[in-house]
This record gives structure tokens, C-alpha cells and sequence, in this order.
């Protein structure tokens, strides 16, 4: 176990000397219990992470780490993830000999003036291990922060616009306009033909849901037939009327004077946006 | 001109109303400009003081106001709802930290930090959520991607600025080693275990 050899010293005297300080009492426990291990040693994050716990554990100074201990301990651990299968992230063996590396250098002597070149081997290891600590804390604060859909959620209120789609509104006066429109084209190309007229706006009403029916969006224009004189013209036109009136076709204009076109009440909204450009 | 109390009013509808944080450039454009950015911030703490009392708070965030339900409420909230939202794991709370902390940092950098390869998953949950996003590549070999958190990540928080950060803890004061040598140089022969051990201290080893 990784604290006999501190354990080695007879019972009355201190376990150990820090920095000249006899020590009485053992630091905290490293013993874990073997069973324990596989769970445990998966919840570290990597090398840092165990090395970071080891040195805690040990209550001991991270500036001034006892370099032998650690690597004997982080070595066993190491040695015990193999052993249970753990597949092994080639960072840990990485970090085991780097651990060694700075271990030699510690024990090699010093040359007389190597004062000035100041390093201590461990400076690195500290620094890294260090750096990992805090960001390993900061974490875990803004976890404990307050998070959007996990501890609040933002607030929208349902508003109709977003459902509605917004259709065209059609004046009176554009049909006025358009009709007015029909009756100067019906006045170029009149016919002088006397026949019986059996006008029927219901009639012209079919003739009109027929023209319609699947040709999407038609241009008002196109469902008048000019050439077939003002009676009849005035009789399409008032179908028209009554089919928007019953709310069975739908007419629609884009903006002022721009054209008009008339479709199925209740034909497939997909059309809805597209069917002006492809009108002719 | 409307009454305060209206223009109140208008704000409360529209923050109510819009799916993202409203900035003061946005909010006063319900006005068309005739309130200015003073009046319509101490029109804002009002309201938000005027919801004290309520389930939902009025914020202010890094992308402007927004209503949200308050934390305490988030339990009962939950019952209703048919998934709950994940927690995310080490791996991915310490990369957020030394992306939020760090930026703008490689994959290389955050590496470094933890000691342990970043796996793609993890960059990507936080990209998918819009937390972190690559905002340039370091001139360097094979230009990596430079990672910084977004604006997103600082409103889902509940946070105005980079500054309001939970700040580091400082874990130790110094790492000056070899002047931390309280201990006089003589002692050398006075560490018998860590003799042992292998490691006598910096202090006397200088």
C-alpha cells in the first residue's frame, strides 16, 4: 500500500519531517478499497485529474510536492487500471514518465552554480496542474449557474400573427377598377350577333368554379370572355360576386393596380405565395 | 406621446411577445426613436420591478431583455414537461470553463489543460447547443480552429459580459518555488523520510 513506507519508522518517533517539522499523524488516506477501483478509477478525467487527487488526498504542498511518492503512487494506479482492463489513455503512460523524468533530475546532483538556472523540474508539472485545478473548479461553477431550459425557460406568449398567414386584401374599388377595365376591352371586339340569351348567373357560376377548378391561382381577367359582349360579361361578373360572396373562390391582389387573381376557396395553401408569378 | 404607464405597457407586450432577447436599439423602435435610451432603461427596471412578486422575471442579458420563469419555479415546471434536460458531463463542463476562461483557444490549448485528448463529441455538443463557435484559426501549423463562447452561451446563463463570470479561484498564491525558502539552507539533513523518499525540498536543494 502506498503509505508503508512512511509506516516503516518505529511507533514513538514522528512518521515524517516537513520542512524540518516532525510530523505525528498520518495524512489522510489514499487506501481504496480494491473492488472500488474500476468505479473509481473511471471517474477521473485523465492523468491531471489523478495526479490532482493523490496530491490532495496527501494533504500534501502542490508547490512542493514529494516527487518519489507520488510517481510510486500514481504508478500503482496505473498498474491497477491495467490489471482490471480498463482501457488505458495513452496520457496516463505519457504523464508516468514524465513523472520519472522530473524524479531523475531531482535526485541528480546539482552542480555548485546551478543557482542561477534557478528551475525547479517541477516548476511545469505545478503550473499545469494548477491551471487544471482552476479550470477543473470553473467547471463546476458554471454548471451551478443558472441555465436556460435546464433551471428556467424564457417566456413567449402565443401571438396569432405568427400562426395567420397574411393575405392580399382586395379592395371594392379593384374590382370597380378591373371591371371597368373588361367593359372598354368588351367595347374594342363587340359582336353584332342577336341570339337568345339565356344568361344565368348560376350557370356562370359553374362555368367559373369549373374553369377553376385545379388551375390554382387564374388572372381575373381570363375568366372574362370579352368577345362575347357586355350581357354576358356583366353576368360572369356577377357570378364572380356571388362565388366570393358564398365564400367559394378566393380573389386576391398583391398591391394597388397590380392584377387581381381569383382561385378555390379552400384549394392547397401551398400555392398561396407562389401563384402570381406563375400566372401568365 | 404615450404615458409612461403606456409605454410600459408596449415594452411588457413586446418582450412578452418576442422569441429573443430585445435590445434597447430594438424596444425603441416601438417608439420610432421617441423615447430615448435613458428613459426607456428606467422604464425597464420599473417593469422589472413591477414583476417582482410573479413567477416570471424580467432580465437583462448579453443580447438585451428578455422575460424568463424564475429558477424556483423550475421543479414544478419540470412535472409537466416530457423530457428533462441533460446535465452535461466533466469532460464537457471543463472545456466550456477553459473556452469561457481561455478564449480564444485550439483544441490544442484546451488539450493541454486537461491533459487528455478532447473528443469530437464534446466540441460538438457545445457547438450544438451554440454555446462555443470557431471565430478564427491560429497562424500556425495546419491553422486550428479558434474557439470563443457566444453570446448565446452568456444569455442562457443569464449573463451580461465575459466579466460577470464566476471569477477563478486562486488555488495557490505563488508558484515562485525557489523563493519560497523560508527554510535555511542548512536544514538539508533535517528531512530523513523525504531523503528517503527521494526528494529533498527546493529550498534546501538551491
Amino acid at each position: 500500500m502506498p503509505l508503508e513506507l512512511i509506516h516503516s519508522s518505529d511507533a514513538p518517533q514522528p512518521v515524517a519531517r516537513v520542512r524540518g517539522q516532525p510530523l505525528t499523524e498520518l495524512p489522510p488516506d489514499l487506501y481504496i478499497p480494491p473492488d472500488a477501483l474500476e468505479v473509481f478509477l473511471d471517474t477521473f478525467e485523465g492523468p491531471l485529474d489523478l495526479l490532482l487527487y493523490l496530491i490532495r488526498k496527501a494533504n500534501v504542498d502542490i508547490l512542493d510536492i514529494p516527487m518519489a511518492r507520488l510517481t510510486y503512487q500514481y504508478l500503482e494506479y496505473v498498474e491497477a487500471m491495467r490489471r482490471n482492463n480498463l482501457e488505458l489513455a495513452a496520457e496516463y503512460l505519457v504523464m508516468a514518465a514524465m513523472l520519472m523524468e522530473i524524479k531523475s533530475r531531482l535526485l541528480r546532483p546539482r552542480p555548485p552554480h546551478a543557482a542561477e538556472e534557478g528551475l525547479d523540474p517541477r516548476a511545469e508539472l505545478v503550473r499545469r496542474l494548477l491551471e487544471y485545478e482552476r479550470m477543473k473548479a470553473a467547471g463546476q461553477k458554471l454548471d451551478a449557474l443558472p441555465q436556460c431550459d435546464r433551471d428556467f425557460t424564457a417566456v413567449e406568449v402565443w401571438i396569432e400573427q405568427s400562426i395567420v398567414k397574411r393575405l392580399p386584401q382586395v379592395h371594392v374599388h379593384d374590382l370597380e377598377n378591373a371591371w371597368r377595365m373588361l367593359l372598354a376591352r368588351a367595347r374594342l371586339s363587340r359582336h353584332h350577333k342577336v341570339t337568345r340569351d339565356e344568361l344565368s348567373v348560376r350557370e356562370h357560376m359553374t362555368l367559373i368554379l369549373r374553369k377553376l377548378t385545379g388551375a390554382g391561382f387564374c388572372e381575373f381577367a381570363s375568366l372574362f370572355e370579352p368577345w362575347r359582349g357586355v350581357a354576358v360579361l356583366v353576368v360572369n361578373f356577377l357570378a364572380l360576386l356571388e362565388l366570393a360572396r358564398e365564400g367559394l373562390i378566393e380573389v386576391t391582389q398583391a398591391e394597388a393596380y397590380a392584377p387581381i387573381y381569383v382561385r378555390l376557396a379552400g384549394e392547397s395553401g401551398d400555392a398561396n405565395t407562389a401563384a402570381p408569378h406563375v400566372a401568365p | 406621446m404615450l404615458s409612461p404607464t403606456d409605454a410600459k405597457t408596449v415594452l411588457e407586450t413586446a418582450l412578452l411577445s418576442s422569441q429573443e432577447p430585445l435590445s434597447i436599439a430594438d424596444l425603441r423602435k416601438l417608439f420610432d426613436q421617441e423615447i430615448g435610451a435613458d428613459t426607456l432603461r428606467r422604464l425597464l427596471d420599473e417593469l422589472r420591478e413591477d414583476w417582482r412578486d410573479r413567477g416570471i422575471e424580467l432580465v437583462n442579458l448579453a443580447s438585451g431583455w428578455r422575460f424568463q420563469t424564475r429558477p424556483e419555479f423550475q421543479t414544478y415546471l419540470d412535472r409537466i414537461s416530457p423530457e428533462k434536460a441533460p446535465r452535461y458531463s466533466r469532460a464537457v463542463l471543463e472545456t466550456l470553463a477553459i473556452v469561457a476562461y481561455r478564449q480564444p483557444v485550439t483544441r490544442g490549448d484546451i488539450e493541454d489543460v486537461r491533459g487528455v485528448t478532447v473528443s469530437p463529441g464534446v466540441i460538438r455538443t457545445l457547438e450544438a447547443r451554440g454555446w462555443i463557435d470557431v471565430v478564427g484559426h491560429r497562424d500556425a501549423p495546419g491553422r486550428p480552429a479558434l474557439y470563443a463562447t457566444t453570446r448565446k452561451f452568456l444569455d442562457d446563463l443569464g449573463l451580461r459580459s465575459l466579466q460577470e463570470l464566476p471569477p477563478l479561484e486562486e488555488i495557490s498564491k505563488s508558484l515562485e518555488l525557489a523563493t519560497t525558502g523560508e527554510a535555511p539552507a542548512s536544514a538539508a539533513t533535517d528531512y530523513p523520510v523525504d531523503e528517503q523518499a527521494g526528494t529533498p525540498p527546493v529550498a534546501s536543494a538551491a
